[in-house]
């Protein structure tokens, strides 16, 4: 019995022992790339592909973080404090450029490498990686939520093109199939809806970047985003798991035909087209909703931005994998496996994108018109503030919140109190 | 051991270490036998006091001295001292008052429920005729499966989507959705997790019961209800104190299911997750570290109150966890 165990204790040890050693076949230096996991494997391909371009110089290995934005931080933000020399490439959701820079966790571009990397960039995924006069991550995937549809119930050509419009459609369509899917959860996605709404609303969160930016929500437009938003949380469709509703939820039901529109990022055309084949063949698409019919809409400002990890110890390394995870080429893969909008404006006319997507040019424009969520070190309180004070919808009282809002954001911004 | 020294005698005198033997009332001079026991006791106890101080009391100490500093770990090089200003910050806002009560909601009502089905339990696996371990291993089953498991299966069955519980009561309820039912959800979900520790700890104070008694009492014409309220409860009253201590504080520093169930949302945020916004999210150590300390006082409270108010005696019960 003794000698049993033992003998297995010796084999396991035996097994286990080179599978200890992670280096692998040694000599190679290995890039550390921190990042969720991509259901398509698009990432993984593109890093794949870059190794073996890269022959022997470097090897790219996947580190998974969790899938929520929120997880992924949490994770992220402990390793750096801890100087965890293992992250090489920072996966940086657009909103954490200024704490991660502010930080020191992570280092700038310069001179011509900076150039090269925000050649061809559209413009709002370029902001988003640029912090104080300075390109501190390679743009990697943009995105934008558009207005999905169901073709059948809706008309070419009466698609609403404000929250008022949309909630009068759909309240006049037969229950059952009138449903209007949104993130309406107590997290980071609510302030995406919030942040799109005030702005197309006329208004922002915070007005200038850096570390004392001045307050500015809390005007008429602050409570008019709000009515907006309650009204549609107290409308019979919305969603009964409104207030728990993060993406995929909301995607599931829209693929369950409850539902007339959606609002949500592109991720949702792949998806559909693999679960629901007769949902996806119904699916139309139009720009985010406004607030006033003459204004034009503000649609939320998503996507990623590589950097590289300050406590790298091959930054030069890094930054030429980032390169190659960046490019043109592997933009199309993210985009077309992964529903992962790019960041250069050519890859929008690529064919094999235009095939995946045809409503790029639609998605472009989004883009460009887009949203961006206030840019501080502090966001990280901003956005809690926000989300904390409004969630859930339907209790929201306008003014109430819109003063609540500013007393918040003006203590968060100070990086003070509770939250 | 020495063989003279009844363990019993050594019991209060350990307790209380720093009290000189001449201040107990009514009490002889220790004589230089009995100090020299003393003496040898404490030297055994050293190595593990001294391991003590270490995991317990050190983070302990540096979590207070961090609480006088605001200190955000993004910016370490910006750390100064504030005294207690994080004190009055965490004190005077709202947020946590309004967790305090929300914690202290789900403990008053999870630890009732989980006594009252506890005891139940524990009956029925005291009395249990056939089957005996069966019964017993087959209660203690959610007490094994991993709280963030357990939370997650509950959160999937209330989900107005996918969930049964909506298409077994016919009801079209977003439980998660709002306070009082997600409060509901949670509660139901400690309950049902922990009752089995209820249940076992009060095993442990049924099984004293001398069976004697019982069957004295019979011969006396008691009723099953009078012999239950009569011998059982007054025997068991240490074990259902302690037993009620133990899962008080437990349920008090409750985190991993209320953060799966409804990250706190809904007003359901909870003291713990409070500190661990904070603290994880946040990265504000002073702060945090304050409301941590402000937790660690609301425990000893509880515990004070317990000990002192209800007199659960600990000494008597040790390795009950």
């Amino acid at each position: 019995m003794r000698r049993a165990s033992l003998v297995i204790l010796a084999l396991a040890i035996a097994v286990l022992l080179p599978g200890c050693g992670g280096g692998g076949d040694s000599g190679t230096p290995l890039v550390k790339w921190y990042v969720f996991r991509e259901p398509s494997g698009a990432f993984e391909a593109a890093a794949r592909a870059c190794s073996e371009a890269a022959v022997g110089r470097y090897r790219i290995e996947i580190a998974e973080l969790p899938a929520q934005a929120d997880a992924q931080r949490e994770q992220l933000v402990r390793r750096l404090a801890a100087r965890d020399s293992d992250i090489d490439i920072v996966y940086m959701d657009v909103i954490w450029t200024a704490e991660f820079a502010e930080a020191g966790w992570i280092l700038p571009w310069e001179g011509t490498a900076a150039g090269e990397l925000s050649t061809g960039v559209l413009e709002g995924p370029l902001a988003t990686a640029t912090y104080k006069d300075r390109l501190w991550a390679a743009p990697l995937t943009s995105n934008t939520q558009l207005l999905w549809y169901r073709k059948s119930l809706v008309p070419e050509g009466q698609v609403p093109a404000t929250w008022d419009a949309l909630i009068d459609f759909a309240e006049r369509l037969a229950p059952g199939q009138n449903l209007v899917q949104e993130q309406g959860a107590r997290y980071e996605g609510l302030t995406v809806w919030f942040n799109s709404v005030l702005a197309s609303a006329g208004g922002a969160v915070v007005e200038g970047a850096g570390q004392d930016p001045e307050v500015v929500i809390g005007g008429q437009p602050t409570v008019r985003a709000l009515e907006v938003l309650r009204r549609f949380a107290r409308s019979a469709v919305a969603d009964p798991a409104l207030a728990t509703n993060t993406e995929d939820p909301a995607r599931l039901r829209f693929q369950e035909g409850s539902s007339a529109f959606m609002l949500n990022w592109p991720f949702v055309y792949p998806s559909a087209r693999e679960d629901a084949p007769a949902i996806f063949q119904d699916m139309g698409w139009a720009r985010y909703p406004g607030v006033t019919p003459d204004q034009p809409s503000r649609p939320p400002l998503g996507g990623a931005n590589l950097a590289v990890g300050a406590f790298s110890q091959h930054p030069e390394l890094t930054r030429e994998a980032i390169r190659c995870l960046v490019s043109a080429e592997h933009q199309a893969t993210y985009a077309v496996e992964g529903g992962l909008p790019p960041t250069l404006a050519r890859v929008y006319d690529d064919p094999a994108v235009r095939a995946e997507y045809p409503f790029a040019d639609l998605l472009r424009d989004s883009i460009s018109d887009a949203a961006p969520r206030p840019v501080s070190p502090a966001y990280n309180d901003i956005s809690r503030a926000i989300y904390t004070t409004i969630h859930p919808l339907r209790t929201i009282d306008p003014r109430k919140d819109a003063e609540a809002l500013e007393d918040k954001v003006s203590k968060a911004v100070r990086s003070e109190g509770l939250l | 051991m020495t063989t003279q020294a009844p363990g019993a005698a050594a019991g209060p005198e350990a307790l209380a270490p720093d009290a000189p033997p001449v201040v107990v009332a009514g009490r002889p001079r220790l004589t230089g036998r009995a100090r020299a026991e003393r003496n040898l006791a404490w030297k055994l106890c050293a190595p593990a006091v001294v391991v003590m101080l270490l995991v317990t009391a050190y983070p302990i100490a540096y979590a207070i001295w961090l609480s006088l500093f605001k200190y955000d770990l993004r910016f370490p090089a910006n750390r100064s001292f504030v005294g207690l200003r994080n004190y009055t910050d965490v004190l005077t806002s709202s947020l946590w008052w309004q967790d305090l009560f929300t914690t202290l909601l789900i403990t008053a009502f999870s630890v009732a429920i989980e006594l009252v089905l506890g005891m139940l339990l524990a009956l029925v696996m005291h009395r249990a005729i056939f089957g005996r371990r069966t019964v017993r291993a087959s209660i203690l089953i959610p007490y094994g499966i991993v709280t963030v498991v357990g939370a997650l299966a509950w959160r999937f069955a209330f989900d107005p989507a996918t969930g049964f519980v909506n298409e077994l009561l016919n009801s079209e309820e977003a439980w998660l959705s709002d306070r009082v039912p997600s409060m509901i959800v949670i509660v139901l979900t400690e309950v049902w997790k922990t009752t089995p520790f209820m249940a076992l700890l009060l095993l442990a104070g049924l099984t004293l019961v001398p069976d004697q008694l019982h069957q004295a009492a019979r011969v006396d014409g008691a009723t099953t209800v009078q012999r239950f309220t009569k011998i059982t409860l007054p025997l068991i009253k240490p074990a259902i104190l302690v037993a009620l201590l133990f899962r008080t504080l437990d349920a008090f520093r409750i985190f991993d299911s209320v953060f799966i169930l409804t990250r706190g949302a809904n007003n359901t945020e909870t003291l713990s997750i409070l500190g661990y916004n904070q603290l994880v999210n946040r990265l504000h150590l002073g702060i945090g570290s304050a409301v941590s300390v402000l937790i660690f006082v609301c425990v000893l409270v509880i515990a004070f109150l317990f000990v002192k108010g209800f007199g659960a005696n600990l000494s008597q019960q040790r390795g009950g966890r």
